[in-house]
């Protein structure tokens, strides 16, 4: 009796490009987790490669992993993963305090314009305690994006969200989309997968679809059609 | 990471929990507090029992007679074993490394002056004797070795003495006290002594002309014990060889044979008792080092319990871009920060502890810096020891497991 080894994944071929805005989807257990934290640089694939912006990571260490996710990754979560009784400010300056090379004026600076542009910039002192779901995950992407990484991965960052805030959300991915920044989320709603530009479908850790959205929806101009639910969560 | 920010991360996570980490930190303040009071108890009496030794006489080496007596010839004639005057000539002529000496006798004496009655201790002793024990003479004089050759009945008295027979803080010189029914003369009243080592009032004294006790209270021929100061202190150990030499070759003794006298000296005395008391230190500060170890114990079952609830927080930092030794690193302050905060507390405690005592008690305590450091040093070295294990299973998560803990 020898431990079973599962493959998670199997012959999964697939580049994805700069500025690319990719879906994920699959049912669980289809791959797309083991996926993600191969792709966030979280694991190292048993076999095969994987090339991210020129680094093979499949050879580095622990230690080296660590400052590959600090230099190029940005994660966002489903449960928004944000530090309790700190505040917005402090969360989204959290990957800059592992980067040794950025001063603290520099670090808040960088934290105060990755706030502006998910528009809580007024926000910045709230606990996240004193923050609506939907603007914890715009904390959260501003934690993401403060690093300038390669790529945004976004696991399920819908999930915990109503349709107006999720809709929300998907508008300030395909902003920062458009100003040119990787942007790959996981989600199982073909609703929110139709706001990208590709949508990749996984079966039992194989790719069973992969194709290029048409027409992708324009989150922007929905928000506008939705009405507004509740009034504290528009400020 | 850097250390400012990983201090001021430390700082933030312990203020989270502000009534758990003060309980955490009272197991190291109590420990260090306890530690630094208890040395400076140790070192307070050590400091005191040396300082009343010292206050026994310079350089001091007392000779004895022998309370044992061994099989031999002497034993036959039934002579008891006594010092006699020549063997204090002999002394006090041939060793160079004695200073001063003085043959004693002391005898206790019924005093009545003014109506009023004390018993004490009356010594008969040259005037060397003052030197040899550091007295002053506070109001009056002392006598002299012409007083002693004509054996006059003038005395010296103690502050005790004073106090009795007189009352306190009056001038006794020149009344007349009885004693044993002689009547002498008070010339002098010596400076206030205090209690020796043992407790003893080394104030209730009174002090004769040697022949005058010896011939006309006591009316012996022996002298009870010869005491004398060595010239310098590294010069006791020559002085006791210089007088245990003389005296063997006056009782007809070989070098090999045992003495029928003993010479005990301050060193002896003082670094008797100073061992006694170093002993009591060290085991008053090993019971208090428990504590402080078990205030370690504290610091290492509150960081796990810290380490599990924080798995999620050391996912996400792990996430960002935090290393292993980002993280070991944190959690390692964390739990130095407890044992230095209380630390200093403790130390702060400590002298405030031992200020209590002293006063309450009114023990001799002595803090010293060497004490503080230490017990700084050892909490210290407690915080890191007990913060490693937590901080290395913190450090160890997989990020994967670490982001998905609930």
């Amino acid at each position: 009796m020898g431990d079973l080894e599962v493959h998670a994944l199997r012959g999964v071929n697939m580049e994805i490009h700069k500025s690319d805005f990719v879906a994920i989807m699959g049912k669980s257990g289809s791959g797309k987790s083991t996926f993600m934290n191969i792709a966030g640089c979280l694991d190292v694939p048993t076999k095969g490669e994987y090339m991210l912006d020129g680094v093979d990571v499949g050879k580095l260490n622990k230690d080296q992993l660590a400052h590959l996710r600090n230099k190029k990754i940005g994660f966002v979560f489903q449960s928004f993963n944000l530090l309790s009784r700190t505040s917005a400010l402090e969360n989204v300056e959290l990957p800059l305090m592992y980067n040794s090379n950025i001063s603290s004026k520099e670090m808040k600076e960088r934290s105060i314009r990755a706030l502006e542009s998910v528009g809580l910039a007024e926000r910045s002192h709230h606990l996240p305690s004193q923050l609506s779901g939907g603007e914890q995950q715009r904390v959260a992407i501003a934690r993401a994006l403060v690093n300038n990484p390669v790529v945004i991965l976004a696991d399920e960052p819908t999930g915990n969200l109503d349709t107006r805030t999720s809709v929300e959300v998907m508008s300030i991915f395909q902003k920062l989309n458009t100003q040119g920044i990787t942007v790959i989320i996981v989600t199982h709603e073909p609703d929110i997968a139709a706001y990208t530009n590709r949508n990749i479908t996984f079966r039992d850790g194989r790719i069973q679809k992969d194709f290029i959205v048409e027409k992708p929806r324009n989150a922007a101009a929905e928000l506008l059609t939705i009405p507004v639910l509740t009034e504290e969560e528009t400020i | 990471m850097k250390l400012k920010n990983l201090l001021r991360a430390a700082l933030r996570s312990l203020g989270k929990n502000k009534m758990r980490t003060f309980l955490t930190m009272l197991g190291i303040i109590i420990g260090v507090a306890s530690v630094i009071a208890m040395l400076a108890i140790g070192q307070g009496s050590k400091e005191s029992i040396q300082k009343q030794i010292a206050n026994l006489g310079t350089n001091l080496l007392t000779v004895y007679p022998s309370a044992s007596m061994t099989a031999g010839v002497r034993m036959e004639a039934g002579s008891s074993v006594k010092l006699t005057m020549d063997d204090y000539k002999a002394v006090a002529s041939r060793c160079p490394a004695v200073l001063y000496s003085t043959p004693t006798v002391r005898t206790s004496g019924q005093l009545i002056a003014s109506g009023q009655n004390w018993r004490t201790t009356v010594w008969g002793v040259y005037p060397d004797y003052f030197d040899i024990r550091n007295l002053a003479i506070e109001k009056g004089a002392a006598f002299t070795l012409n007083d002693d050759r004509t054996a006059s009945k003038v005395c010296v008295i103690g502050q005790t003495v004073n106090k009795y027979l007189f009352g306190e803080g009056q001038d006794p010189a020149g009344k007349i006290i009885r004693i044993n029914k002689i009547p002498f003369q008070v010339i002098g009243l010596i400076a206030p002594k205090g209690q020796n080592a043992w407790g003893q009032d080394q104030d209730d004294i009174v002090i004769a002309p040697f022949n005058t006790v010896q011939v006309r209270m006591m009316t012996v021929t022996y002298i009870q014990s010869i005491m004398l100061s060595a010239t310098s202190e590294k010069a006791i150990p020559i002085a006791t060889d210089e007088v245990t030499q003389v005296l063997k070759e006056r009782h007809r003794l070989g070098p090999s044979e045992d003495a029928d006298f003993t010479i005990r000296s301050q060193a002896d005395i003082s670094s008797a008792a100073t061992a006694t008391s170093s002993i009591l230190t060290a085991l008053l500060a090993s019971i208090a080092s428990i504590s402080l170890l078990v205030g370690g114990i504290g610091i290492m079952n509150i960081m796990l319990v810290s380490v599990t609830e924080r798995t999620r927080e050391i996912g996400i930092r792990m996430g960002v871009g935090a290393r292993g030794r980002d993280v070991l690193l944190q959690f390692l302050i964390e739990a130095l920060m407890i044992s230095l905060i209380g630390g200093l507390l403790g130390a702060g405690l400590g002298i405030l502890a031992s200020g209590v005592i002293a006063s309450l008690m009114s023990w001799p305590v002595t803090i010293t810096l060497q004490s503080i450091i230490l017990s700084f040093l050892f909490s210290t070295a407690i915080g890191i020891f007990f913060g490693w294990y937590p901080a290395r299973k913190a450090a160890s998560l997989n990020p994967i497991d670490a982001l998905r803990y609930e």
